[in-house]
């Protein structure tokens, strides 16, 4: 199974969760988000960016109440809630953001 | 046992690299603490090897997993227990040990730091005192 | 708030028990099982640490003490010899149980 990014081929799990982490880029987090049906905004690449960060600083993706409270730190508390997240990825702020993140699963949460 | 949220103690005996314990148990912590448990770690016996500073597997092709330990802060988990007979024994002090914090929402997210050294006899009373114990 | 610890490393190979009678409390109950059992065989030095904790139940699981042929006078004094009943009633009258790996 695999991504197709004009015409390189970026091997997945079953999941669509990349299996290379060095794999990705910009260009494949909108392959990703296409087949997630998310269309990427500042909004999403400000998610997906800061999970990138985390992660690389971390080892290890934020379970979303980890996520929702950091979002709030840097950003406020208008983009820092579920609410706004879960409007942005649909099917789970973490999961679906970590997937175009190019990030592992995230163990334990949505 | 008291009702409703049950108060977990993680128990960690193991040094981080010759067998899977030391990672495995970080992981099924952080689960666990994504689910709002009331977790406790305790460190000791070569289980105070974890929490050295400065330690990096990359040469050895295995998960660098010493940044995570940092992530426990954001994850709530803010009693880290290091038994100091442990630290004694292997030649190590307070200062050989990663600076794990976390930020007190109850004191204007101040930052605080979560380990705390204790002696054999408090590490023992903190076992008897909870209600579910996990050995890694 | 009683506690059952169970052992299943030889004291000679790892320091599990060691660090287990290190960390009861009165009233707990120290579980031997598996290479844990080699602990009680009369004589030997971790038998004497046993013997040295006050006020703390030891027990050994038969069949592991069974496959590695300690019974009878081999066994060393105050020792309680359970089978797998034996260590579920110990599970049910302790309100939870730490395992020395």
């Amino acid at each position: 199974m695999a991504y197709d990014v004009n015409g390189t081929t970026v091997e997945h799990d079953e999941e669509g969760y990349i299996t290379n982490l060095s794999d990705w880029t910009k260009e494949l987090a909108e392959v990703i988000a296409k087949e997630e049906n998310v269309e990427m905004t500042d909004e999403h690449w400000e998610v997906v960016n800061f999970l990138r960060e985390y992660y690389d600083e971390y080892q290890i993706a934020p379970a979303i109440r980890v996520l929702v409270k950091a979002m709030k730190k840097k950003f406020g508390p208008e983009k820092g809630n579920n609410k706004y997240l879960y409007e942005l990825f649909p099917y789970g702020p973490a999961k679906q953001a970590c997937k175009i993140a190019g990030l592992p699963k995230p163990t334990g949460c949505v | 046992m008291s009702e409703g949220v049950k108060k977990f103690l993680y128990v960690n005996r193991k040094a981080p690299h010759g067998t899977i314990y030391a990672l495995e148990a970080l992981e099924v912590v952080l689960i666990g603490a994504a689910f709002e448990q009331d977790v406790e770690l305790a460190f000791l016996d070569d289980g105070v090897f974890q929490l050295v500073k400065g330690w990096d597997t990359k040469d050895l092709g295995s998960k660098n997993f010493a940044p995570t330990y940092m992530a426990l802060g954001d994850f709530e988990v803010t009693k880290v227990f290091v038994e100091k007979e442990s630290l004694d024994e292997r030649g190590l002090t307070a200062d050989d040990l990663m600076e794990l914090m976390y930020e007190d929402e109850d004191d204007d997210w101040a930052e605080k730091p979560s380990i705390r050294i204790v002696s054999r006899e408090e590490m023992a009373r903190i076992m008897a005192a909870n209600d579910v114990i996990l050995s890694f | 708030m009683a506690m059952l610890h169970t052992v299943n490393k030889s004291p000679y190979e790892k320091s599990a028990l060691e660090s287990c009678l290190n960390h009861v409390s009165e009233g707990d109950t120290v579980l031997l099982i598996e290479d844990g059992v080699y602990a009680v065989v009369k004589g030997g030095r971790a038998a004497n640490a046993l013997a040295s904790v006050k006020g703390v139940k030891i027990a050994a699981l038969e069949a592991d003490l069974k496959a590695r042929g300690i019974g009878g006078d081999k066994i060393t004094e105050g020792v309680e010899v359970v089978d797998y009943g034996g260590f579920v009633d110990l599970v049910e009258a302790n309100d939870k149980t730490e395992a020395w790996l």
